[in-house]
């Protein structure tokens, strides 16, 4: 597979790699995908008091489109207040990391951990 | 194109020719260029001899009689061949073919082909070793079985077939037993007539002569008879018309000599390989898994699963290494191997797997340059990993409700 710079650098280089305390109640945690289809994204956002998120971590077990889609959905919503965050679109993140074809719905599942994250966070503290 | 890889432990996918091989073939391209089915000169003549001497050698590889052998322009062709060939001169009285469902896609195709056209086909499932059942073969055969199809040796898996079990039950039932030994001559003894074989279909490509030669043995005595595919000029005993390349035959000639001569040394140099390869990497990580039998089985093929690891992006970080995996997302399809499915390997484990083919021209320094990448490669993807990371911290994986996408 063909794969940009971009992608390269974010599977090689892979930033906010690690864990939370999935227990806290500043952590949102979004565990999508199944292990069956080759895909498995754990994303977790710490957010602040005023609803910002002030750090985020990932893992993922997939291709370097999925290592690559999740590392870089952790750098943008870093600073974003979770409304934002939830904005993101997969396309965005399939233009930034020029995706093939074949490989968007590895950028879907970052959306949808990303959303997962922010369900997570808002049930915990009743928003 | 810049050159990434630059250690090929691919040898199932292609060999490289060697240079024996390449150096036997050299004159026939410019020097020695006569059609060897020209029959007036010299220049015909010397090239038929040329044939003629690669189609012994061929014949030997396999314990055959020269006149048993036809070329052809590989394994697809002659796969199709056998089995079409073979159902189209006797279907009207025989209309059921055996195979099975680990086989290759230009035997499943053709099968698939021949169904459509009123044909009946049993595909054998496979235990998780990768092998048939003897006895599930053997019930499947009725008074209306054509042919049986299992090949010798996987392409994906490397494991080998019982021929000679085969064989005395197609021979028992009056059915003609055709087998794909692509992967199998030159790695495992092979002699159609101790075990019965009809059909053979060889690749040149995998035993280190050029791409687009191959063969396929059509038993004599008794006779079997198939429907040419190509019309023409009537070579090869009118099975399969079209000019024979003398370079071409003289390649698989001498590639077959030379596995006649050196099989048992370079299996066992392979061997040693392929444990200093797997022994190197089990010591290193845990949760390893070796894919189909491991005592039926070609040393050149190494076909393991690493848990929590997914195969793409192990692929992507050994990236001096060239193999191949079983992962959906190197498959056009997104659909992990059917190979692997069939062993009844879970989904998540045929997504994490790699083939890693030994051959030939690979050095100690090749393996063990393989397992410090690999290695390494593994330790960090796993730290990338959820399913490592629950798997660290005891959670049963199995049990957990994945909500799929």
């Amino acid at each position: 597979m063909a794969y940009s710079k971009e992608l390269l650098d974010h599977y090689e280089n892979p930033k906010n790699v690690g864990s939370m305390d999935k227990n806290s109640d500043e952590v949102g945690t979004g565990l999508v995908g199944a292990p069956a289809c080759g895909d498995v994204m754990k994303l977790q956002i710490k957010v602040n008091e005023n609803g910002v998120i002030e750090d985020a971590k990932f893992k993922t077990f997939g291709c370097g489109s999925a290592i690559a889609s999740s590392s870089l959905i952790t750098e943008w919503v870093k600073g974003k207040n979770i409304d934002e965050a939830n904005e993101i679109k997969n396309t965005e993140i399939a233009n930034h990391l020029a995706l093939p074809p074949v490989k968007i719905h590895c950028s879907v599942l970052a959306e949808d951990a990303i959303k997962a994250a922010i369900d997570d966070y808002k049930k915990k503290n009743d928003k | 194109m810049k050159k990434i890889n630059n250690i090929y432990l691919d040898y199932q996918a292609t060999t490289p020719a060697d240079p024996r091989v390449i150096e036997k073939m050299l004159p026939y391209f410019g020097e020695i260029y006569g059609n060897p089915h020209s029959r007036n000169h010299s220049f015909g003549w010397e090239a038929e001899e040329a044939v003629e001497f690669a189609r012994e050698n061929v014949a030997k590889s396999i314990s055959a009689n020269p006149k048993e052998i036809i070329f052809t322009s590989g394994a697809t062709e002659s796969n199709n061949l056998a089995i079409k060939g073979v159902a189209e001169f006797y279907g009207d009285k025989k209309n059921h073919i055996i195979t099975c469902v680990t086989e290759h896609k230009c035997v499943l195709e053709s099968c698939r082909l021949l169904s459509e056209k009123g044909f009946k086909v049993t595909y054998l499932p496979v235990n998780k070793d990768g092998l048939i059942n003897i006895n599930e073969l053997e019930s499947a055969i009725t008074d209306k079985t054509l042919i049986v199809s299992i090949m010798g040796v996987h392409n994906e898996i490397g494991v080998i077939q019982p021929l000679k079990k085969i064989g005395e039950i197609c021979k028992k039932h009056d059915v003609f037993f055709h087998t794909d030994c692509a992967q199998a001559v030159g790695k495992i003894p092979l002699d159609v007539n101790d075990m019965n074989i009809d059909l053979l279909s060889i690749s040149g490509h995998k035993i280190y002569a050029p791409k687009g030669i191959g063969a396929l043995y059509v038993r004599r005595k008794p006779r079997v008879r198939i429907s040419a595919m190509m019309s023409g000029g009537g070579q090869e005993r009118g099975m399969r018309s079209g000019t024979l390349s003398p370079a071409l035959c003289v390649g698989l000639g001498e590639a077959c000599r030379i596995c006649n001569l050196e099989m048992q040394e370079e299996s066992n140099r392979i061997n040693d390989l392929k444990n200093l390869l797997i022994d190197g990497i089990k010591n290193e990580c845990s949760d390893i898994f070796i894919n189909g039998s491991e005592k039926h089985r070609v040393p050149g093929n190494v076909n393991l699963s690493f848990a929590y690891v997914e195969g793409e992006s192990l692929m992507m970080g050994i990236k001096n290494l060239a193999v191949s995996s079983g992962s959906a997302c190197t498959s056009a399809s997104l659909e992990p191997s059917y190979v692997l499915k069939a062993l009844g390997v879970s989904e998540e484990l045929a997504h994490t797997s790699l083939r890693i083919g030994i051959g030939r021209f690979t050095t100690e320094h090749d393996v063990k340059q393989a397992v410090d990448v690999i290695v390494d490669e593994v330790k960090r993807l796993r730290t990338l990993s959820p399913l490592w990371e629950m798997a660290q911290e005891g959670v049963d994986i199995s049990k957990i409700k994945w909500a799929a996408h």
